[in-house]
């Protein structure tokens, strides 16, 4: 039997499996349905990744690369070109590729990292005519990088999420014509860098509070129609931009590819997608792990390999030390906050600190963020911006957890103050 | 010359393509886009009705009932997916009640087996989803699901096997009668003779119509939008839910599909426009309002895809299925709106007397091939799918991760006897991209695959239609794997 099978082999597979060597596993195998590991990096052909943990500035191949380097000499086994089909709570995982077939393997541990997909339109139900052209920003993106074709020449992109904008400047580069960038949000939902970088270093206008309403064409895309809308993001009539288009590109949102985690009854966000997790990313089912996209989006490619090295290790833990038992203590959303990890909390469980991660559900300056429990704060953190777009990560000491009930983390209010104090 | 040429290869052609394919005869279908089932068979509720709803003495009530009888056996020598879960008409007052009375009556008029009418309790029990207000129900259990373009396929494909000649891309333009008897038909750059014509252009019918004869009827397209959900939602019925009939229709409904996802629709709107297959915020929010009071629990937010469907309906209220008065040997199948995928196997054996009695002899072939089989990877088990691998790798190479579709499988579409040429053409033969990544996934590699088998320019793959390319030029790099 196999200590640890990892599901994936994109930055978060990659990581936790190189910890979970370096924390004493020996059987470690990691199962990609892809040509080559790396997963989404492989078509991020542009910079900006490692900065947090290599301090340069890597595209994302090179970053991956440095992993997939880690790998050589650890005997950690690696099958490509294989797709999980099933993963059960006893640990099975079905697998079928073409030169072994279908089979059935079995560890000790799972670590679940099959990264996210994109939302589409359907998800949207953005009403009009379906013609070919409108499709995924990171569909785009793999066209354009891996395959080497582009996709259109006069493009619209709707959603400001960080592939959408780096699309944006990728297909600018590539010769095509970006009109516009539509947004329902008063705010963005990428990185500050990438709207400076890849929006209004190239004069691409972004429409903030406005959607796209229609569709034309009936072979491939003539039109799309956009309009701005009000505060419960119902279309103005009246406010429609025409714009006269070939391409509609889809930066709309990622969504947690838990399909197999939840087919197995593995706990899930159904809001997000996402995983639950406790601090040592573990899942609902004992010793099945998880990390990276599948647990909750990140925009940082260095956040995926610090929680994932987290993870690996803790799976390590759970295959010498057997299962780990203990109260619970259940994290709480308080205002402000759109998301949040870890879900759950086992104080005695594990060992170091606990990293929060979570996203704000509006853009906030100058305020704090507070953990509290029992209205007591047991830490508050300064921050000059907070917008929805970026993840932000607190760490707490273990020590200041309480031994059950809740810990909220929340936003202080505009006076600065905090209601509970 | 032939002897027959059918006019639109959807479900009403295919079956007619198919009946006739049984004969010792030269037949021809001439479809205007580039697949089979491009019109309103692959835009629908996916049905097959009891036959409880036309009026008692129309074509439509006759050829319903038989229709449906054929398309269980149809559906299992041809391996179309086909299940038999019922369907119930949901009342909410008692005017609703008054109405599924009447259609109960009207179904054990028109010869339906196995209805029944439900009180409160007993819906409950068998769709607890079902809005708390429901007050009762009438129960078809001969009620099916299907899938509405492999239906089609099957028929077609099987016609061809047989020796009938499909013509894709080949949209009919003129038609002039020939001094000997029968017809040419025009198409851009190509003409076809015949002495038999078989109209079944669905929204067009009325257009082809007049090419050969003075107008008789017209067809008014009358719009239906959907939403597709994922297939976590497809418990939310258990059976086929409707609501009460209405004017043009009927009305929305709620069911599972064959391939495990759950169905809302469709709405009813007239629009002027024979290709507008678009959806509007307003007939979408309509659909939703509706679905939401018969099931409350939709999660509209794991919506898939919208899409639209257009019905036939001609002004003469029934299915239009006869010899054109004023064109010997051409017969009309008009205004073959709903129930007309259920009744599709009825209207061809019509089709095919009505031949007969115009001057056609026909003389049942020795041998047909009455079969079809494909592989469908996900259902094997798995020493199944080992074998199959073993045969040929391709079978263990997944390339539509929602449905599990694999390269092996769309290797065999693309070899198949209608080979699909665009990548819409693959998910209908294949179900690949239908899931809930809507091939985000899957169709730059099935667009690499056609391009490959085909020996064609990525630039040239198309995602449905004609002229409609997914990619328009070269990279300046030409990207890291070309
Ligand atoms: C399009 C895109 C662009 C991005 N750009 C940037 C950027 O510019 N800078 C930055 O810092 N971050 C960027 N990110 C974010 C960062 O790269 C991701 O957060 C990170 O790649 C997530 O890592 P992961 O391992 O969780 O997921 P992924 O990289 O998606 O890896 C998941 C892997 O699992 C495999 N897999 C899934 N299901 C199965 C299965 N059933 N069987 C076998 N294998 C399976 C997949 O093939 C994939 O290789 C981007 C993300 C995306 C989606
Ligand atoms: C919203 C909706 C829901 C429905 N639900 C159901 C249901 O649940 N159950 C049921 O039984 N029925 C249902 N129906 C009805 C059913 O779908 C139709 O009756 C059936 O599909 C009609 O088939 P057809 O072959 O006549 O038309 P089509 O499928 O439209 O085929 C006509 C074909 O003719 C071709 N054509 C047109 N003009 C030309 C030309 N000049 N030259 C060559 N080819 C041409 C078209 O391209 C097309 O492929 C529904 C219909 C709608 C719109």
């Amino acid at each position: 039997m196999l200590d640890l099978i990892v599901i994936g082999g994109g930055p978060a597979g990659l990581a936790a499996a190189c910890s979970a060597h370096e924390h004493g596993l020996k059987n470690i195998l990691i199962i990609e349905r892809g040509a080559e590991l790396g997963g989404i990096l492989n078509q991020c052909i542009h910079n900006g990744f490692g900065l947090h943990i290599f301090k340069e500035e890597l595209t994302g191949p090179e970053y991956a690369a440095r992993f997939i380097e880690k790998l050589k000499g650890t005997g950690i086994s690696v099958m490509t070109n294989t797709m999980v089909l099933k993963i059960t709570p006893e640990k099975q995982v079905h697998i079928v590729n073409p030169s072994q077939g279908y089979r059935i393997l079995h560890a000790k541990a799972l670590l679940l990292a099959m990264g996210c997909r994109e939302r589409t339109r359907g998800a949207l139900c953005i009403p009009g005519e379906r013609p070919a052209g409108i499709l995924t920003a990171g569909a785009a993106q793999r066209y354009v990088n891996i395959e080497g074709f582009l996709p259109g020449k006069r493009v619209v992109i709707l959603g400001s999420g960080d592939i959408g904008l780096i699309m944006a400047r990728r297909m600018t580069l590539e010769g095509a014509k970006v009109l516009a960038c539509v947004e329902i949000m008063p705010y963005s939902s990428g990185l500050n860098r990438n709207i400076v970088q890849c929006l209004r270093d190239f004069d691409i206008p972004l429409y903030l509070s406005h959607t796209v309403t229609d569709i034309k064409g009936r072979r491939r895309l003539e039109r799309v129609i956009i309009s701005k809308v009000d505060k419960e993001l119902k279309a103005i009539p009246g406010t429609e931009i025409e714009f006269e288009c070939d391409t509609l590109l889809l930066s709309v949102g990622l969504i947690p590819e838990n399909e197999l985690s939840a087919e197995a009854g593995i706990e899930i966000d159904w809001k997000t997608n996402g995983l639950i997790v406790y601090d040592n990313m573990e899942t609902s089912v004992p010793g099945i792990f998880a990390a990276g996209n599948v647990v909750h989006v990140h925009d940082l490619a260095d956040f995926v390999t610090e929680e994932s090295m987290r993870a690996g290790a803790c799976a390590a833990e759970y295959v010498q030390n057997g299962e780990r038992a203990g109260e619970t203590v259940k994290t709480v959303k308080g205002f402000g906050i759109g998301s949040l990890v870890p879900h759950k909390i086992r104080k005695e469980a594990s060992k170091g600190k606990i990293e929060f991660y979570f996203r704000v559900n509006e853009s906030f300056k100058n305020r704090s963020v507070i953990i509290e429990s029992n209205n007591f704060t047991l830490a508050r953190f300064k921050r000059k911006v907070m917008v929805p777009g970026e993840m932000e990560r607190v760490t707490l000491d273990r020590a200041c957890i309480p031994e059950s009930g809740e810990i909220t983390v929340k936003i202080e209010n505009e006076d600065g103050g905090n209601e509970n104090d | 010359m032939f002897d027959v040429v059918i006019i639109g290869c959807g479900v009403v052609g295919a079956a007619a393509a198919y009946e006739l394919s049984k004969y010792g005869i030269s037949a021809a279908v001439l479809e205007k886009e580039n697949d089979v089932a491009s019109g309103t068979s692959k835009a629908n509720s996916g049905i097959i009705h009891a036959g409880y709803d036309p009026e008692p003495g129309t074509l439509m009530a006759k050829l319903n009932v038989r229709g449906a009888y054929l398309a269980g056996e149809l559906c299992r020598k041809l391996d179309v997916p086909y299940k038999q879960i019922g369907s119930l008409v949901l009342a909410f007052d008692e005017r609703d009640m008054a109405s599924v009375r009447q259609l109960y009556e009207r179904g054990r008029t028109n010869g339906v087996k196995d209805l029944e009418l439900l009180d409160a309790e007993q819906v409950r029990l068998i769709e607890p989803n079902a809005c708390k207000s429901v007050c009762g129900a009438l129960f078809a259990a001969d009620a099916a699901i299907i899938c509405p373009w492999e239906y089609t396929l099957a028929l077609a494909e099987t016609a061809v096997k047989n020796g009938v000649k499909l013509y894709l891309n080949s949209p009919v333009r003129s038609i002039s009668p020939l001094p000997s008897g029968g017809y040419r038909l025009f198409s851009d750059g190509a003409y076809w003779d015949t002495r038999f014509i078989l109209n079944a252009a669905g929204v067009h019918a009325d257009d082809i119509h007049n090419m050969a004869a003075e107008p008789e009827f017209s067809i008014t397209p009358v719009r239906g939008e959907y939403f597709l959900m994922d297939k976590c939602e497809s418990k939310r019925a258990a059976h086929i839910l409707f609501g009460v009939p209405g004017e043009f229709g009927k009305g929305v409904l709620v069911a599972p599909t064959v391939h495990g996802n759950l169905i809302v629709g469709p709405g009813t709107e007239p629009v002027d426009d024979k290709e507008n297959t678009g959806t509007t915020y307003g007939g979408l929010d309509y659909v939703k309002q509706t679905a939401l009071k018969a099931v409350p629990s939709i999660d509209f937010h794991r919506c898939i895809r919208n899409f639209s469907g257009l019905r036939a309906v001609s002004d003469t209220d029934d299915f239009i299925v006869r010899e054109n008065a004023g064109a010997k040997g051409f017969i009309d199948i008009a205004g073959i709106k709903s129930p007309g995928l259920s009744a599709a196997p009825a209207i061809a054996e019509m089709a095919v007397e009505l031949l007969q009695s115009s001057g056609l002899k026909l003389e049942r072939k020795e041998r047909i091939v009455d079969s079809r089989k494909r592989i469908r990877f996900k259902g094997l088990s798995p020493d199944e799918k080992n074998e199959l691998i073993m045969r040929n790798p391709a079978y263990g190479n997944v390339i539509c991760r929602c449905e599990t579709v694999t390269e092996g499988e769309i290797l065999d579409a693309l070899s198949g006897p209608i080979p699909p040429q665009s990548i819409d053409g693959v998910k209908r033969r294949t179900g690949s991209g239908l899931g809930r990544c809507q091939g985000g996934f899957c169709g730059p590699k099935i667009l690499s695959i056609i391009a490959r088998e085909k020996k064609q320019e990525p630039v040239e793959i198309l995602q449905d239609k004609a002229g409609t390319f997914v990619l328009t030029d070269e990279t300046k790099t030409g990207g890291s794997h070309a």
